[in-house]
């Protein structure tokens, strides 16, 4: 795991996205699903390059069932992007950096 | 910056079987894919008519493999997407997100991608129900109920691998039978979660927040009716990935790229290989084939320039 993308629970998503003062960008996951192997590095890159705008985590859908269905996650990966505890943006699909990037370019700029 | 012999665009079968080929062969070789390495076959769960794997296999598996097998020789990888292309000049250039590549051949095997059903409530529910691809989302819909949409032979694979997760599966298909292989249709028919609804095309999907219902039209008594459902899986057709080369390649009205024998282009020093170009065929094994032949025509190509 890279240093600028950290794992979420059922147990933690309340203080650590919910809470946070920063926009939280939330990588819905599980290590069954392909496309999702495509996307964790493009996240991680796109985290190494934008860490200071947004937190980046990613959550294990297999292991946090109660926090994937809360937000009616039927699709992975699926991007939350979180904002004063409220998900303001969503993405669906393993894509390549520059289309991740502009998914998101109202927060990174 | 490097010109190399030969870029190879898309990384599915084809695309990495002419990798293969074209590394062991000593070619200096880009192989430039913009989403998955292995293409379409990467989102099956499983394969069971390629040969040389007794039990089949599943799709990301054989990518896998694909993929260490050409990189062993040497093939090199760029994740990007190729935005425009230019086959006019003698080293022909293709646009990446961060510059430009350029080879003295190319070959196209960028494959296709599943068609929209282009009813209301599909983009809407994207992601929240309506699904294209059920190795990815099959294991959220455990003991929910599924429809699936087309009767072809990915449809009905796909129905059959969903079986095992839902506790229902209806298959809605346009006709009155079924286009897929002979073997799939018997196991389909045999499986007791699996129910048809024949002669019936989507209308609508219907839901709020994500899906719940499915509007359905009898297209031979016009009568309509409403499917309750928890998720609906959309293999309807396919179109080919090839909106970069209209300009500059011929394509047939459907948008296959048109080739010879030796599968070149009307461009001199492109080739097109796999599910991309006209053909009849659109399998893993015909793909791999495709692959292969392109990078033979290709070599003798950059020989007689
Ligand atoms: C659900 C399903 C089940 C299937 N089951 C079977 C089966 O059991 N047996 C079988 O033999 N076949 C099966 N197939 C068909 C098989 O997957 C395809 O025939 C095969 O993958 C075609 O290979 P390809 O390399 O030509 O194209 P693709 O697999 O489509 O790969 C093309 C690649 O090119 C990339 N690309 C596209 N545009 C660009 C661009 N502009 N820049 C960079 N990259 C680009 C794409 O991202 C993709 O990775 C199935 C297909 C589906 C969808």
């Amino acid at each position: 795991m890279s240093e600028n993308v950290f794992e979420v629970s059922d147990g933690d998503f309340e203080a650590k996205v919910i809470k946070s003062s920063k926009p939280a960008l939330v990588d819905f996951w599980a290590p069954w699903c392909g496309p999702c192997r495509v996307a964790s590095p493009v996240v991680e890159q796109v985290a190494s390059e934008h860490h200071d705008k947004m937190l980046f985590a990613k959550l294990n859908v297999d292991e946090n069932p109660k926090t994937a269905a809360e937000f009616e996650v039927l699709s992975i990966p699926t991007f939350i992007l979180f904002e004063k505890g409220k998900p303001v943006k969503r993405f669906v699909g393993a894509m390549p950096k520059d289309r991740f990037v502009a998914e998101l370019k109202t927060w990174l700029g | 910056m490097t010109n190399h012999d030969l870029l190879i665009i898309g990384g599915g079968p084809a695309g990495l079987a002419a990798g293969l080929y074209a590394a062991r062969a000593r070619l200096s070789v880009l192989l430039i894919e913009k989403e998955m390495v292995g293409g379409q076959m990467a989102t099956t769960e499983l394969i069971e008519n390629y040969p040389g794997f007794s039990e089949g296999s599943s799709g990301v598996e054989l990518a896998e493999k694909m993929r260490e097998q050409a990189e062993r020789f040497g093939l090199r990888i760029e994740l990007d997407e190729v935005m425009s292309v230019d086959f006019t000049r003698p080293e022909m250039a293709v646009t990446l997100g961060d510059g430009e590549r350029t080879g003295r051949a190319a070959i196209i095997a960028t494959g296709r991608r599943p068609q929209l059903l282009g009813v209301p409530g599909e983009i809407e529910l994207r992601g929240r129900g309506v699904s294209y691809c059920a190795t990815c989302d099959g294991p959220f819909f455990r003991d929910k109920r599924i429809v699936v949409v087309g009767g072809g032979n990915s449809a009905i694979e796909e129905a059959l691998y969903l079986s095992r997760f839902a506790s229902e599966v209806v298959v809605v298909h346009r006709r009155d039978k079924l286009r897929a292989d002979r073997v799939l249709q018997e196991r389909s028919f045999n499986n007791k979660k699996m129910r048809f609804v024949w002669d019936s095309v989507v209308t609508s999907i219907e839901g709020d927040g994500k899906v719940e219902a499915l509007a359905v039209r009898n297209v031979k008594t016009g009568k309509t009716a409403s499917i309750a459902t928890d998720g609906v899986f959309v293999y309807v057709g396919n179109l080919p990935n090839t909106e970069v080369f209209k300009d500059e390649i011929e394509l047939d009205e459907r948008g296959y790229v048109i080739v010879d024998p030796e599968l070149a282009t009307s461009a001199r020093g492109v080739f097109a290989a796999g599910d991309v170009r006209v053909g009849p065929a659109k399998q893993v094994a015909t793909a791999v084939g495709d692959g292969a032949l392109a990078v033979i025509s290709a070599e003798r190509y950059l020989e007689n320039v």
